[in-house]
């Protein structure tokens, strides 16, 4: 036992001490931030308000477009196709009348794209006037089709909520901040699954091309040594996550602080951006939430407490079979990636299952894929924010822990067979059928 | 003298072969033994048994009288493998106390017996150098004094000499020496014949899995003489020839012979004195155990043949 605290002291110190665990734990944060905070500023100037000279044949139009955010419209007398440019307008909007063509006819002409924003704004603009032409002509008086608009464009008309029923509790739904949780977590778990298990990989590997794992496995047990990696390991993730998390709570009180109201109103208004920044905006409105905006309706300690369960419970649960596979590759490679594969495809698998389960953390998929302990940390994650009880009954949660467990300890033994055998072979490269009656064979 | 280390009945198949197979022996406290045998032979596994890596398929070991305990004799065990090496992004010091650790010692204890083989190792300067800086040689003596350190009653050797130069190999040689001396048992396992006869007190020799001689380098010899000659003579006799030997070479009066059965060594000095020859230099030619293991290993193919084992 002593031994075994031994090996994870040195398995945890030559990789704390390790100037890339630094660079990594404290680079990573700031990129994200850079990269979300980033792409919100982007969002932000992303709309220009362009000028817009518009020579309007019909009259009908001319003064009565709005400027808004993406355009800004100038009715100048002698606006045309060759002098718009050099009058300082980007576009020109001409509005022909009937007699030109079939029927009134708007065309926006412009020397480069205007985007996405600014067409749709001068669209709606257009429509709108055109419709309350139409409903003045059909004689709706002016005082009633502006008191209309004035209730309609108040956003709340209809005062749009969801809520989560249990029994006779209503809770206010909150999806997109759920399953922009889940989503974030599962994230994380995927991606740790990965950093984790390469590194007690390439840690087994190292024992074995150095050919230290025979000196050794004649002072400790094969299983010792193995445990000693992944726990040591394990120890090094947490500490990598816990100083990850305080590190973004600073720069979250630190940045809001540095960046301009604006930005940050940018930042929480989500939904207003178009459509490319989606994403962006969507991380940033969860920065937005977690600094206290909006953190109403979820359970943050039970997320907080499954979450490193999964964190952990995947970990081990995949660590001992990279561990395996890292005791039957010899110096090349190219060995790895193929051996590698069946482990890395559940892996996968479990992180396209998330992305549907975000959807739908209910259905049969988000079911099985959160049961099974192959998926189960990944696509779990995904369903925890959306409610538990509610959306995750206890028992699904339970038992997906379990089964996440006796996984734990089916695959270490397994792998512990594997490895004893593994790790003191050389110069061969073991195929899956000699692997199989390795792990099978008696001790 | 007493045993140290008994071995008896040793058996290992794996699936492909019968790596091990029926092999007994003893070693005494105390002595340089030399485990010798082919690449393949069962060397390895039969030293992996014996250092608790592999769980025998039948047979007993036994140290100091008692079944071997892999988990608690590790401390009286100290194994240099043959494949061996180091964590090479480690610091030397803490490589050493780490590994000293491992076997059982206790934090201050390791670092007294690590300061202690450092000095007289001429490795003090090491401490804080990492592994990967230092030559293979300097790799291999610090390897050696992680073997050592933890002062084991066994201590395994396998091919200790590769890649030292003759220097090192020589300070090693005397440490070798000097444990034997103080008590401790070496197991020397190598297929160097010229480090065997040097070094050793007693050998066996194993071949496709069992043990073909088992003997002291002295016995081994005698066992093996096929009584050859060699005479020096001031002169050459008149007539050279006579039934009590057949000449194997000559060089000038130097004659190398062979005593013919029904004779001894003495007939052929009766006969050159009876000659009036002056015999200056008069001694048995022993084989080496070089010859020996030569002649006991060839005819046997030179890798083992894969048979298929039912066990």
């Amino acid at each position: 036992m002593n031994k075994i605290i031994i090996i994870i002291k040195r398995e945890y110190l030559t990789r704390v001490r390790n100037k890339t665990f630094l660079l990594s734990t404290f680079l990573l944060p700031l990129v994200m931030m850079v990269f979300i905070f980033g792409s919100a500023y982007l969002g932000a100037k992303s709309i220009k308000q362009y000028k817009i000279a518009v020579k309007d044949e019909t009259g009908l139009y001319t003064n009565k477009l709005k400027n808004s955010d993406a355009a800004f419209y100038a009715f100048p007398e002698n606006a045309s196709m060759t002098n718009y440019r050099k009058e300082g307008y980007d576009g020109l909007l001409m509005v022909y009348s009937k007699d030109r063509t079939n029927a009134d006819s708007a065309r926006l002409y412009s020397e480069k794209e205007l985007g996405l924003a600014t067409d749709e704004a001068i669209k709606k603009q257009l429509q709108k006037i055109n419709e309350e032409r139409l409903l003045l002509a059909k004689g709706v008086s002016r005082a009633i089709l502006d008191s209309i608009h004035a209730q309609s464009e108040d956003e709340d008309l209809l005062n749009y909520r969801s809520y989560k029923v249990t029994g006779s509790e209503l809770k206010e739904g909150n999806k997109k901040l759920s399953s922009i949780v889940g989503f974030i977590s599962g994230i994380i778990i995927y991606i740790t699954l990965f950093i984790y298990g390469a590194s007690v990989m390439r840690g087994v590997m190292e024992e074995k091309t150095n050919r230290i794992a025979e000196v050794m496995v004649s002072s400790v047990k094969p299983f010792q040594l193995m445990l000693g990696k992944i726990v040591g390991i394990a120890a090094v993730g947490l500490t990598q996550l816990l100083l990850w998390i305080i590190l973004i709570a600073l720069l979250m009180t630190i940045l809001p602080m540095i960046m301009s109201p604006e930005m940050m109103q940018q930042a929480q208004n989500g939904q207003a951006l178009p459509d490319g920044s989606a994403q962006a905006s969507s991380a940033a409105n969860m920065i937005a939430q977690s600094t206290g905006v909006d953190i109403a309706g979820a359970n943050w300690l039970l997320i907080v407490g499954c979450f490193l369960f999964y964190f952990l419970g995947g970990y081990l649960f995949y660590a001992s079979l990279f561990a395996a596979v890292g005791s039957v590759i010899n110096e090349d490679p190219q060995e790895a990636q193929s051996l590698m594969l069946p482990i890395t495809m559940p892996i996968i698998f479990g992180f396209i299952m998330l992305t549907s389960t975000i959807q739908n953390p209910s259905g049969p998929l988000a079911f099985w894929g959160s049961i099974i302990p192959f998926t189960s940390p990944i696509v779990m994650m995904g369903r925890i924010p959306s409610g538990v009880p509610e959306s995750v009954p206890y028992w699904q949660l339970g038992l997906s822990m379990l089964l996440l467990i006796a996984g734990f300890f089916f695959t270490t033994w397994l792998s512990a067979k594997i490895y004893r055998t593994g790790i003191l072979m050389y110069g061969k490269k073991a195929s899956w059928k000699e692997m199989i009656k390795w792990a099978f064979k008696k001790a | 003298m007493s045993t140290i280390l008994e071995i008896q009945n040793l058996k290992k198949y794996f699936s492909s072969q019968k790596a091990v197979d029926d092999i007994s022996f003893s070693i005494e406290k105390g002595s340089i033994f030399g485990l010798l045998g082919p690449n393949g032979a069962g060397k390895t596994t039969l030293i992996r048994m014996i250092t608790g890596i592999f769980y025998p398929d039948a047979g007993n070991i036994l140290l100091n009288g008692k079944k071997f305990d892999p988990v608690n004799d590790v401390i009286d065990i100290g194994y240099m493998p043959e494949e061996r090496g180091l964590y090479k992004k480690m610091k030397v010091g803490e490589q050493a106390m780490y590994l000293a650790q491992l076997k059982g010692l206790s934090k201050q204890d390791a670092f007294a017996k690590v300061k202690f083989w450092f000095e007289r190792f001429e490795m003090g300067s090491w401490w804080n150098k990492k592994v990967e800086d230092l030559s293979k040689g300097m790799g291999q003596k610090l390897q050696f004094v992680t073997t050592v350190l933890h002062e084991p009653k066994l201590v395994i050797l396998d091919e200790p000499f590769s890649g030292l130069d003759p220097v090192n190999s020589n300070l090693i040689k005397d440490e070798i020496f000097n444990l034997a001396q103080k008590g401790t048992t070496i197991i020397f396992s190598t297929h160097r014949m010229e480090q065997v006869e040097e070094i050793c007190n007693h050998i066996v020799l194993v071949n496709k899995g069992n043990k073909i001689l088992d003997g002291s380098v002295k016995e081994v010899k005698q066992q093996f003489k096929q009584h050859i000659f060699n005479a020096e003579l001031d002169k050459l006799p008149a007539t050279l020839q006579h039934p009590s030997f057949t000449i194997v070479e000559q060089k000038g009066n130097n004659l190398v012979l062979k005593i013919n059965e029904g004779y001894q060594s003495n007939d052929i000095l009766l006969h050159f004195i009876n000659q009036q020859s002056v015999v200056v230099a008069y001694h048995e030619i022993l084989p080496s155990l070089n010859q020996i293991f030569i002649q006991l290993v060839e005819g046997t193919p030179n890798s083992r043949q894969f048979q298929t084992v039912t066990a």
